[in-house]
């Protein structure tokens, strides 16, 4: 199964094969070198991972249905993700989370029609003192209030 | 001079540069154990500095290193557990944030202790901006000689790489992390033989919290006995809080074991916020069960929290205020728990989600009493049966919430 990986990417496939004694321990990190590169996961990308680690393409799928991080569908330019559990939802979590999906007209999961956000809510990001946090992309944000969520999302493409 | 694992690490901006680090003394306790100690010297003033687990379990951390074997025709590792998921959590992101070249330091006098030469640090996906900082803080080290093949320019290689979790919460727990290395499912293993026999790759494995590893050169540096002092005797040095919630100030604090929880949320997190009571306190992450606002006068360490019925856990306190609703609290848990398991073990791949339902039927309207103990009956039946603590970090909170808040769930109902 072919796929294209950009050079650099290629190095990193390389690089976290060397970083284990065995082989197969480098799938998580292939994946996710796969997912920076192409913003996801196709199928052919599971199957080429699996010929390259002596994998059944079973094993990779098993993989791939359990880390929720790993996506099998193109997402939108930006990931926003809410934090709803406890903390966050004692701090107004569920506010920001409709606010986002009436503005989008999107459920938790699903694309706005532009194709710009993806709207995701995640269990606890590790930053409770900061609550209500989200994620945009790599990013973190604290305290987030309805008119800075406004404030963060404007500044993006 | 460094006393504190987090505290010490804010005065000046880019402690998290090793040349800050050093001028703190940094690197000198990896120094005197490399370059002056014996490693069961090493393993023994830390078991003697009572250092206990403190990702949640409360293990003495020098009596899981003495497991290992000291001959071995296997390597050793040592993994490194910064997969910060209990909810309320936050001091691990803390400690690497401002702080890295201590759990490296602490890293380095742990695989010297073991004799290990390989080490992963298992990091959340979702810390992927603090994974690249940790990436420079590594580089920077290998390139000063603290890390790579001739550490200190002794005998003794260790090299560490960085290991990207994908979005699980189970993978916090050890065996499941090493599962999650090996590139498998995060399902964890049946114990024993324990990780220090047979851990990662087969081989004999240390796994450690960040904030555990992190008090190693500490202990190092300033003897067991100072370590002690700190904290309690049954339970040395400080622990990182993480307090959120209901308060004024949420946020961390590094505070000796032992401090009360009384005094962490009315004096050092501010109190609640003006006009609110307290109503209860979630004191070890969400899998600890919850106490009731009359339970908060008891002193924070592993032994006096097991004794109230709740645990101590990853040291994240949750208060909840006279404003918060049980029913929406029930909820997340059971939403949270649910959604977790990793589906191996069947009490708890059918429990969580029994309990879910019923859960949701109330949120809903549409429950009755009987609802309730439904779901302590079911939480009863996942409790003990499982073969990682996720079955009882579901289970317990739940009873807990339903058994002691009972008559609001009840008034609920009719609402």
């Amino acid at each position: 199964m072919s796929l294209t990986l950009s050079a650099g990417a290629m190095a990193s496939v390389e690089a976290a094969e060397r970083r284990y004694p065995r082989p197969q321990a480098a799938l998580l990190p292939i994946l996710q070198i796969i997912q920076t590169e192409l913003g996801y996961i196709p199928v052919e990308a599971e199957i080429w991972a699996a010929e390259r680690l002596g994998l059944p393409p079973v094993r990779v799928r098993e993989v791939m249905s359990f880390y929720t991080l790993l996506r099998r569908r193109k997402p939108g330019r930006h990931i926003v993700q809410v934090c709803r559990n406890l903390s966050c939802t004692l701090n107004g979590a569920e506010d920001l989370l409709s606010r986002l999906a009436e503005k989008w007209g999107v459920r938790p999961g699903e694309t706005s029609a532009d194709g710009r956000f993806s709207l995701l809510t995640v269990e606890c990001l590790g930053n409770c003192p900061e609550a209500p946090c989200l994620q945009v992309d790599d990013a973190d944000y604290g305290k987030v209030t309805a008119q800075a969520l406004d404030e963060i999302l404007t500044g993006l493409d | 001079m460094t006393d504190r694992v987090l505290s010490d690490a804010y005065p000046e901006g880019g402690f998290w540069h090793l040349e800050a680090y050093l001028k703190s003394g940094g690197y000198e306790a990896a120094r005197k154990a490399l370059s002056g100690m014996k490693p069961e010297a090493v393993v023994d003033e830390v078991k003697r500095a009572s250092l206990r687990g403190r990702g949640g379990a409360g293990f003495p951390a020098g009596v899981k290193w003495s497991f290992v074997p000291r001959t071995t025709d296997k390597p050793v590792y040592v993994c490194v557990n910064a997969d910060e998921g209990e909810p309320g959590t936050a001091k691990d992101r803390a400690i690497l944030t401002h702080n890295p070249h201590a759990v490296l330091e602490g890293l380095l006098i742990i695989a010297f202790a073991v004799g290990a030469h390989d080490a992963y640090i298992y990091i959340r996906g979702e810390y992927e901006a603090l994974a690249r900082r940790l990436e420079g803080a590594i580089g920077e080290a290998e390139k000063k000689g603290f890390l790579g093949a001739r550490v200190l320019g002794l005998d003794f290689r260790l090299d560490v790489a960085v290991h990207r979790g994908a979005g699980a919460y189970i993978c916090g727990e050890e065996t499941a992390l090493l599962e999650s290395i090996e590139g498998r499912r995060g399902e964890p293993r049946l114990k024993p033989p324990f990780p220090a026999l047979v851990g990662l790759f087969q081989a004999p494995t240390v796994i450690n919290n960040v904030e555990t590893v992190a008090c190693v050169p500490l202990i190092i540096r300033h003897g067991a006995d100072w370590f002690v002092k700190q904290g309690l005797p049954r339970d040395g040095g400080t622990r990182v809080f993480t307090v959120s919630g209901a308060v004024v100030r949420p946020g961390l604090y590094e505070l000796p074991l032992g401090t009360t929880l009384r005094e962490l949320i009315f004096v050092h997190a501010g109190g609640l916020r003006p006009g609110r009571t307290l109503k209860a306190v979630i004191p070890g992450g969400l899998s600890a069960p919850l106490l009731r606002a009359d339970e908060v006068d008891l002193p924070l360490d592993f032994d006096s929290l097991a004794k109230s019925g709740s645990m101590l856990g990853s040291a994240a306190v949750i208060v909840l205020d006279d404003t918060a609703s049980m029913l929406t609290v029930l909820n997340v848990i059971a939403r949270f728990y649910a959604h977790e398991s990793c589906g191996q073990c069947t009490p708890c791949r059918l429990g969580t989600a029994w309990i879910r339902k019923a859960v949701t039927r109330l949120v809903e309207g549409l429950g009755e009493a009987r609802d309730l103990d439904e779901i302590v009956r079911v939480a009863e039946a996942i409790k003990g049966r499982t073969l990682c603590p996720l079955g009882d970090a579901a289970a317990l909170p739940t009873i807990a919430l339903v058994t002691k808040f009972r008559g609001e769930l009840e008034a609920a109902l009719h609402g």
